[in-house]
């Protein structure tokens, strides 16, 4: 019997990947446990490792090839004694009913950051439909968006943005109603709709409200390259989009001196050589104990409830070559500035490689950012859904403060907390800020 | 006696039910089908099909009564009715063995028999089988799909008595070719029979209540259908009722009031054609939630009656009266169930309607006068067949495709044809308002030449002032 490769899950709720590589050639031999392949989801790059010991017969997805669906046979192993002739009769074709695209249209539909969380962040008009296209098949990657031609009539008349409505026709198209749906429940128009579709414009004045870049830069002859978008880029897209369409944000920014916490990291890390504690590696723990004093702010928005986590999950910002990836520091309030330090710099090393398994940048409760490294002073993250909240920390520079009345110089840090209002509310926010801000300001007080 | 149990019962075997048993089939489900007498229903065992039969054969005998325009020469072209008639319900009889195979086929359950609903509610529905009289069976089913259809209305006075006054159905099977002929009412069904007796040589008169004939269809066409029928030599009085039958051995002499005047005129066979009633009777609905409205069933938008589980499609239910609307219907009724998502309403805007007299006649959507009610702006464009290559050749020349758009959004509202072939031509523009396309694609669309189609196209461009062949 040949054995048909199939596409892996890589995480629960993948439902298609790339193949990135192929590390085997047609007729070499495999054994157990070998890497026979490297899979590219969204956010990480994954070996697949040969389970039965054979021949690799045939490749049947080139390697490069993306939107993969999980279960695709992928290649044939032959068995012993098996030959190449042996392929014909195995079943190759994909097995009937691939179960993850057919059953789970809604979670493809949906970033998942957090495993097995239900507080998809996605508008609550759009249901899973088994029939209707996953929305991010046509929009916001730059690929066809399917609507009548009335329906696109209509909404360049009124101002509308057609890849913000959800479509009800066959395969998501939008149409007529959807466009009066639209109009009836008030969504945003434009600022200058169209004046008259009755003349319309010589095309090359037709230029969308949003025009593509690709399409501005060619018709103005301006010189460039175009990299191909990575799973990663699109996903960052995708979710960074919904993030500030769709969440109600505010922000709250608190100023920290942080020259003792300077002072006690220097003292740590001359004394428990080579232990290397960072101004990050505080922030994370400093955020942490606060969230567990105010646990209002360690929270998500789901349209059934509000979730409050039980642990500090601290998802952290790390920029890599592809992009960003948020690894995360479970339950970071049980873990002291040595375990965070050390955990941190693992992540860290294997997210810039790619390396991070899903489980490991999937699911937190909260997240830092930090850009004081490039000197930045203060700056506002964009939440990072289903989370409440995100923190963004600035550089520590002296600077002038007012002391008992005179001008005196500290080392102060900006931090910056983006909140879901919809979750969070300005109070709630202020009071994690200035719990943080205690910790900050007095890191004795993390060892309480 | 058989119980059985299935997941849908579907009461009446017409256009309506049959096509729905077969897509719940499809769907997956269990189903039973009941028909009291001919599967198929009216329409094609009375109806649409036996008709176009019968048209079919006055459209040949036109031709021949003018083969000499095409340079042919026939000598006197006559007749025989019984085959005329005989060739009609040969048509019915093998596409009545044609739905009874596609039922099989699809393993959809068929009783012969009339349908009862029994009134009690509860996890199932129950409903009664009898023939003749005696039980044939007890069904229960998680839903019933009622679709019984409807038969000829009757007038007080004027009922049909199946020798000298007829419905559709005597009106199909006639043993003699009538010298003279009434018709009453100018829906499609009374001008469908006017056109082909007409065109067989009988005199016929047609008296319409409404002040014009086609009172459905946009105000043009009626008036140039009525312009083509009198030039036939039919008479046509609108505004006009028949206000008593008066039957003689093999004359009948009706009395008929018009602009306040009273005649007479005696004919030697009256078609009555004054609409239709639904077969709501004898079906169990009395006590149930199911709420009937002058004869007709009342449904919500996804054919749900007021009783829990029972559904009601087709002629049974409001209008249009059309196979097509009740076929589309049950599958939606059906989709619905299964809970597909990709199901959506019937909108009754987008169902094309035909009528096969002579000229042809065939339409979808708003009336011009419709179109324009709450002062909505549209553009009409009009092309007469004299202006299509096609027509002229085919010896039609004699015909009009009107299109309205919506002024501002270029949505088509409403099409309207009369002409020859129309009622094939008619779905283009079906699909182009599913599709819901704009004047713009519709300009764009390549119409093959030469064909009678090219005539919608240049509707479409003279809405917009744009019109090349005329």
């Amino acid at each position: 019997m040949t054995v048909n490769i199939l596409m892996p899950a890589l995480s629960p709720t993948m439902t298609e990947g790339k193949l990135a590589k192929w590390h085997v050639k047609e007729g070499e031999a495999v054994a157990s446990g070998d890497v026979l392949a490297e899979i590219e989801t969204d956010k990480a790059t994954m070996e697949v490792e040969a389970v039965d010991e054979g021949t690799l017969g045939k490749i049947l997805i080139a390697e490069g090839t993306d939107n993969v669906a999980v279960n695709t046979p992928i290649a044939v192993l032959l068995e012993e004694g098996e030959d190449a002739a042996a392929i014909s009769a195995a079943p190759a074709a994909p097995p009937p009913a691939a179960p993850a695209p057919a059953t789970a249209p809604a979670a493809a539909a949906t970033p998942a950051p957090t495993k097995g969380n239900g507080a998809a962040p996605a508008p609550a008009a759009a249901p899973a439909a088994p029939m209707a296209a996953p929305a991010g098949g046509n929009r916001g990657d730059g690929g066809r968006i399917f609507a009548s031609p009335l329906a696109r009539r209509m909404a360049k008349q009124a101002g509308l943005e057609l890849a913000a409505l959800t479509g009800s026709g066959p395969h998501g198209r939008i149409v007529k109603s959807d466009i009066e749906a639209a109009l009836a429940s008030g969504a945003p128009v434009r600022a200058a709709p169209t004046p008259s579709a009755a003349a319309p414009a010589p095309a090359a004045l037709q230029v969308p409200a949003g025009p593509g870049a690709k399409d501005m830069a060619d018709m103005l002859g301006m010189a460039y390259t175009q990299e191909p978008l990575s799973k990663m880029r699109q996903t960052i897209a995708r979710r960074l989009t919904e993030a500030k369409q769709t969440v109600p944000h505010f922000y709250l920014t608190i100023d920290c001196r942080i020259d003792e916490l300077l002072r006690v990291r220097k003292e740590l890390n001359g004394r428990f050589e080579p232990l290397k504690i960072s101004v990050n590696d505080f922030v994370i723990r400093a955020s942490a104990l606060a969230l567990k004093q105010v646990p209002a702010a360690n929270a998500s928005w789901d349209e059934s409830g509000i979730l409050l986590y039980e642990h500090a999950d601290v998802s952290v910002a790390v920029a890599t070559p592809a992009g960003l990836i948020t690894p995360v520091i479970r339950a970071a309030e049980t873990k002291g500035l040595a375990a965070i330090s050390g955990e941190m710099k693992d992540l860290a090393t294997r997210a810039r490689e790619g390396k991070l398994k899903p489980e490991e940048y999937q699911g937190g409760s909260f997240s830092v950012s930090n850009l004081g490294m490039y000197g930045i002073a203060d700056f506002a993250a964009i939440v990072n859904p289903p989370q409440g909240c995100i923190l963004a920390v600035g550089a520590g520079e002296q600077r002038p403060v007012i002391e008992k009345g005179a001008v005196a110089v500290a080392t102060v840090m900006s931090c910056t907390l983006s909140v879901d209002h919809r979750v969070v509310d300005g109070a709630v926010g202020a009071e994690f800020l200035a719990a943080f801000k205690k910790l900050i300001e007095y890191p004795a007080a993390m060892l309480l | 006696m058989a119980e059985t149990s299935f997941d849908l019962i579907v009461i009446g075997g017409g256009p309506g039910g049959y096509v729905t048993a077969i897509r719940a089939a499809q769907l997956g489900g269990q189903v039973a089908l009941i028909e009291r007498e001919h599967l198929g229903g009216i329409c094609l065992n009375w109806g649409c099909i036996p008709t176009k039969a019968l048209l079919r054969t006055s459209e040949i005998y036109h031709y021949l009564t003018h083969a000499g325009d095409y340079g042919l020469s026939v000598k006197e072209p006559g007749f025989d009715l019984e085959k005329v008639v005989k060739r009609s319900r040969k048509v019915a009889g093998r596409l009545n063995g044609g739905v009874k195979h596609l039922l099989k086929k699809n393993k959809v359950t068929v009783f012969d028999g009339h349908a009862r609903l029994d009134g009690t509610r509860g996890a199932a529905r129950k409903v009664h089988v009898a023939k003749d009289g005696k039980a044939v069976a007890d069904l229960t089913a998680a839903n019933v799909i009622l679709a019984t259809g409807a038969r000829a209305r009757e007038l007080p006075g004027l009922e049909a008595d199946g020798t000298l006054v007829w419905t559709y159905k005597e009106a199909m099977v006639p043993k003699a070719m009538p010298k003279s002929l009434l018709v009453i009412g100018s829906g499609a069904i009374g001008i469908e029979f006017a056109s082909f007796y007409r065109t067989l040589g009988a005199e016929v008169t047609v008296v319409e209540v409404l002040p014009r004939v086609l009172p459905v269809e946009d105000e043009e066409i009626s008036a140039f259908a009525h312009k083509a029928f009198e030039a036939q030599g039919m008479t046509l009085l609108t505004g006009a009722t028949v206000k008593a039958l008066k039957k003689d051995k093999d004359s009948v002499t009706a009395t008929i009031e018009k602009d306040g005047k009273t005649s007479a005129l005696t004919v030697e066979r009256v078609i009555s054609a004054v609409g239709i009633v639904g077969n709501v009777e004898e079906l169990g609905l009395e006590g149930t939630g199911v709420e009937v409205e002058k004869t007709h069933v009342v449904t919500d938008l996804w054919m749900a009656t007021g009783e829990p589980n029972v559904y009601a499609i087709g002629d049974l239910t409001g209008p249009p009266w059309l196979a097509h609307k009740a076929s589309h219907e049950g599958v939606i009724c059906v989709e619905k169930l299964a809970g597909l998502n990709s199901v959506h309403p019937l909108d009754v805007r987008r169902i094309p309607g035909c009528t096969y007299c002579h000229p042809q006649v065939a339409s979808i959507g708003l009336t011009e006068a419709k179109a324009r009610e709450g002062g909505r702006k549209v553009k009409v464009g009009r092309f007469p067949f004299a202006g299509n290559g096609k027509a002229i050749a085919l010896g039609d020349d004699q015909g009009l495709v009107k299109t309205i758009f919506d002024e501002k959004t270029g949505e088509l509202l409403g099409a309207h044809m009369v002409g020859a072939e129309v009622t094939e031509l008619i779905q283009g523009y079906a699909v182009a308002m599913q599709l819901e396309t704009t004047e713009t694609d519709l300009m764009h669309t390549v119409f093959p030449h030469p064909t009678l189609s090219e005539m919608m196209h240049e509707s479409v461009l003279d809405a917009y002032g744009r019109v090349i062949h005329f």
